[in-house]
């Protein structure tokens, strides 16, 4: 099983992402998260895929991502030459006595605390996938009542932007 | 630039006209009413009234595959847009170039659940390649001219345009050419020079290359520029299913047509040869059989213009994305160049596989119990046809012999379904045929299992004289599968029989049906009979011929190669492998 990162800039036209997971789907390729959103053109919008793939190539993927009508370019964000990072709202249940420990969790980890009641806080995570697992291993103890993650987004290194030879 | 002022509906019709498009297969609803108006005083666009979607959908597809033209299909709405999905799915498995335009119900009644809404865009979205839901009435010239251009260039396929009613209704200022708007689609036609000369130097280095001809070949038009490639290297030719017709039968270097229902010397080939030279071919699993054991010590040069057809299923050596014309006519020059003069010598290669050709031949034996042979009564059809006739088949058995036993000798002549095995192709496919060709002779050849499921277009060949000729080779069965279980299902016969022979309940009795629907209908029970009818059928032109040819249900398709297993294991008949002495 390999991880990859897809990053793809397709057109903001209806049903773009229901053909993009169906595509998924049908050829059997397995998401393990998906993020999309609007981009610094108008009308196009980006999509980041983590896809696991057992035993395909990669190349297949791409080659029939392509074919979608709506979809204008895909790129493989390769960790070493891109930075890739996931958000996660988690709730804690905290009391007198264990508060100061997740305080002090969050701390080290550059996390924040964005609501705070007697019995739980709601902490903000940002950072790449192994550091958001860490984060919950720490909390994990005291007891996380909820919690939600985006899918990642990345971008790669350095001043080149994805949609400039797009763009005619 | 000019305008006029034009409904929705008005641009549709007007589009249609300025792509060109002459004839459109449809059935009218409440959704797709508007449209419906202004078609009614086009002088361009024939229409033709079908009696079931799926008919038009196969009518459009028999239009596309016999001409190379955009095939039109309309319907309204729901069931009339659910009606087409069969025939959509067809058009995306064999790359058939068709358009497909449904009413929908008004905008701001998507998603109520209203009166014969279905998300048509939703269903067809994998098996089309591509599709439109048009919201502004100003869009639609737009969105057909690029309807158009999907379905027409590159890999052909199958475009849904679906328009709800307010958006026929809607005005706004046409005018033409509109811009299209497809950024993200830009089909490689021409290929890479180093690749082809990469392509050249395989070629040219290798013992035993065999031409694997697909689909794409035609589509490609690429008929020519193939035979004179053939004449160039003098490899051995193989043309698949949906190739049939890419290359002449009577050419003496056509082992005819690989796969499970291949001949010996075209399965054999592929086994042995060291390299494939895969022209507009996907490597199908009926193709291939078991794929790890298929053609072991073969090279690929592997030409298709979809990229990801390329390394789907067999890792290619010489990749070549473009247009199988373009592609083949630059191997041409390139090969000339490096030959110098200097023919490549397949000699003891050529030794070999005409040595398969000579001892196993394509043959069939007379049925047991005295009735007509069914290989027998399409060869004859044929025969007595010649090869500018066209061929629509329906799926089976029957299919199978049709292109086994019948001599095509052009492309375009040869139609089917090949990716997805509709049974009920063959009546509306050679009907929209025949609308495409009338100067041709069209053959519907169909089985008594998939003539029962779209028969009723011939209503819609007798009232708009389109006569098409229907072979019905009648084995009171669904053959095919009955074959499987003869062979697999210790002769269980569950559920296959039909009851349609004469020594049955006859139900139906075709001969009534046909004559029922304003066609001259015969029914042939002995072989002395079978000639006089094909001609009277080919003699006929008044109206729709149907002939129900009674034939044995015991009769088999080989040779054969069993599902999933290696093609080494190709039987020429029932328990009968070919002997490879000497062969290794």
């Amino acid at each position: 099983m390999s991880q990859h990162v897809l990053s793809l800039l397709v057109e903001n036209k209806p049903g773009i992402l229901t053909r993009v997971a169906a595509l998924f789907a049908r050829r059997g390729y397995n998401i393990e998260s998906l993020a999309v959103g609007t981009t610094e053109v108008d009308g196009l919008s980006r999509v980041t895929v983590v896809v696991s793939l057992d035993g395909q190539p990669l190349e297949q993927v791409t080659k029939q991502l392509n074919k979608l009508i709506n979809v204008l370019k895909i790129v493989e964000l390769e960790s070493d030459a891109s930075v890739a990072r996931d958000h996660m709202l988690i709730k804690v249940k905290t009391d007198v006595t264990t508060r100061s420990q997740v305080l002090e969790a969050v701390t080290l980890f550059r996390a924040r605390v964005i609501d705070v009641v007697s019995d739980a806080v709601v902490i903000e995570v940002t950072g790449d996938s192994a550091k958001c697992q860490a984060f919950i291993k720490v909390l994990e103890p005291f007891g996380i009542k909820e919690l939600v993650q985006s899918g990642a987004i990345a971008i790669s290194r350095g001043s080149k932007s994805m949609s400039e030879k797009v763009l005619r | 630039m000019p305008t006029e002022t034009l409904t929705g509906a008005q641009g549709i019709i007007r589009s249609l006209e300025l792509l060109g498009v002459t004839d459109i297969f449809g059935l009218p609803g409440g959704a797709i009413l508007p449209t419906y108006d202004p078609l009614m005083d086009s002088k361009i666009i024939r229409h033709i009234l079908v009696r079931h979607e799926q008919g038009a959908g196969h009518a459009a597809e028999g239009y596309a595959a016999a001409s190379g033209r955009l095939g039109v299909c309309i319907a309204t709405s729901g069931p009339g847009a659910t009606n087409l999905v069969t025939a959509i799915m067809d058009a995306q498995m064999d790359s058939v170039p068709m358009l497909a335009i449904t009413g929908q119900v008004n905008s701001h009644a998507i998603g109520t659940d209203a009166f014969q809404e279905a998300d048509i865009v939703g269903i067809t979205m994998p098996i089309t390649k591509h599709s439109f839901l048009v919201t502004r009435s100003e869009d639609i010239p737009g969105i057909m001219a690029a309807a158009y251009e999907l379905a027409t260039t590159g890999r052909p396929g199958p475009v849904l345009v679906d328009v709800p009613k307010d958006v026929q209704n809607g005005k706004f200022e046409f005018s033409w050419p509109p811009k299209t708007d497809i950024a993200g689609y830009k089909p490689v036609t021409v290929p890479h020079g180093k690749q082809i000369q990469a392509a050249a130097e395989l070629i040219l280095s290798s013992e035993k290359p065999m031409l694997y001809v697909g689909g794409g070949v035609i589509r490609a038009g690429a008929s020519p520029e193939l035979a004179r490639l053939q004449e160039l290297i003098n490899a051995p030719v193989t043309t698949t299913l949906m190739a049939r017709g890419a290359f002449p039968d009577s050419h003496p270097a056509h082992l005819g047509m690989p796969g499970m229902h291949g001949t010996v010397p075209a399965v054999t080939g592929l086994q042995k040869a060291d390299l494939l030279i895969t022209l507009g071919a996907r490597f199908d699993d009926r193709v291939t059989g078991d794929v790890k054991s298929f053609a072991p010590g073969a090279k690929v040069i592997h030409v298709d213009i979809d990229p990801a057809e390329i390394g789907k299923v067999r890792h290619a050596d010489v990749p070549i994305v473009g247009d199988a014309k373009v592609v083949i006519g630059m191997l041409i020059t390139e090969l000339t160049k490096q030959m110098a003069g200097k023919k490549p010598d397949y000699s003891s290669w050529w030794e070999y596989v005409n040595g398969l050709k000579e001892r196993y031949p394509l043959g069939y034996t007379e049925e047991e119990d005295g009735k007509l042979a069914p290989q027998y009564v399409i060869e004859r059809i044929g025969a007595i046809s010649g090869p500018e006739a066209i061929f629509a088949a329906g799926v089976g058995q029957h299919q199978m012999w049709s292109a086994q036993f019948i001599k095509y000798e052009r492309p375009n002549s040869w139609l089917n379904s090949g990716g997805a095995g509709t049974m009920g192709y063959s009546v509306p496919a050679a009907m929209g045929a025949k609308v495409a060709q009338p100067d041709r002779v069209v053959w519907a050849i169909d089985g008594d299992g998939c003539f029962q499921m779209t028969n009723q277009e011939l209503a819609t060949c007798t009232i708009n004289n389109i006569p098409i000729k229907v072979a019905i080779i009648n084995n009171s069965s669904l053959g095919m599968v009955r074959q499987w279980q003869t062979l697999f299902y210790d002769k269980r016969y569950s559920n296959t029989d039909l009851h349609t022979g004469t020594d049955t309940q006859m139900v139906p009795d075709f001969v009534k049906l046909a004559e029922a629907y304003g066609c001259l209908a015969i029914r042939v029970e002995r072989e002395e009979d079978v000639d006089a009818a094909i001609k009277l059928a080919l003699e006929t032109n008044d109206r729709p011929v149907v002939i129900d040819f009674i034939v044995g249900r015991d009769a088999m398709v080989w040779p054969m190669v069993a599902a999933g297993v290696s093609n080494d294991a190709v039987q020429y008949a029932r328990d009968a492998r070919p002997v490879w002495e000497g062969d290794e």
